[in-house]
């Protein structure tokens, strides 16, 4: 498969998931081992919410790991994505969960929280 | 091999001219550093956008050379 082909089958694929699942991590590792601290971090974050997510591991294709990336025009990993919308990388995802913004964005977008107690 | 702060700091201010940068080191082990990036230039940009002006900076290091800076961005405060 040339690697034209190649980029819009990994375009095509990571569409799919962000607009399939309303919450999208593309971490390295699963939610239940996270393989670096700061996909870990992340999870935790949306672990602490409540918030039902879908952990996608990059660490298992290259192909996906660098699609990503070019997707999102972002150079990291972990991304999330809420309702098919790039949010941010840990250090931003982080930061508006402290501030408080980051419940207010999911509220916004109708996401279901069930914060644990 | 880990990148010397001062070339982090030279970097950001070559991409944005106006920038006052502030670097950590915050494991003390040169590889995983913090950059606090103050710049008129984010006034009105997401923190995505402004995120991504400050990598665009570092011409492709982050995530690769720059392992782990974690960033953070903001407007000056006008006072």
């Amino acid at each position: 498969m040339s690697t034209q082909t190649e980029s819009n089958a990994v375009f095509e694929r990571i569409r799919d998931e962000v607009s399939g699942t309303p919450v999208v991590l593309f971490m390295k590792g699963t939610p239940v081992f996270p393989q670096c601290g700061f996909s870990a971090a992340v999870v935790q974050v949306l672990t602490h919410l409540g918030v039902p997510f879908k952990g996608i591991d990059v660490l298992t294709d290259p192909s996906l790991r660098q699609g990503i990336k070019a997707y999102s025009d972002w150079p990291t990993i972990p991304q999330l994505y809420v309702k098919g919308e790039f949010v941010g990388g840990c250090d931003i995802v982080r930061e508006m969960y402290q501030t408080g913004e980051l419940t207010e964005f999911l509220q916004a977008n109708g996401i279901e929280m069930r914060p644990a107690e | 091999m880990p990148m010397d702060p001062a070339e982090i700091v030279s970097l950001i201010k070559q991409g944005i001219p106006d920038a006052e940068v502030q670097i950590e080191d915050l494991r003390g082990d040169g590889d995983h550093y913090g950059a606090y990036v103050v710049s008129a230039a984010f006034r009105g940009k997401t923190r995505v956008q402004q995120h991504r002006m400050v990598m665009e900076a570092l011409q492709g290091r982050m995530g690769e050379e720059l392992h782990a800076l974690a960033l953070q961005t903001a407007v000056p405060s006008d006072t």
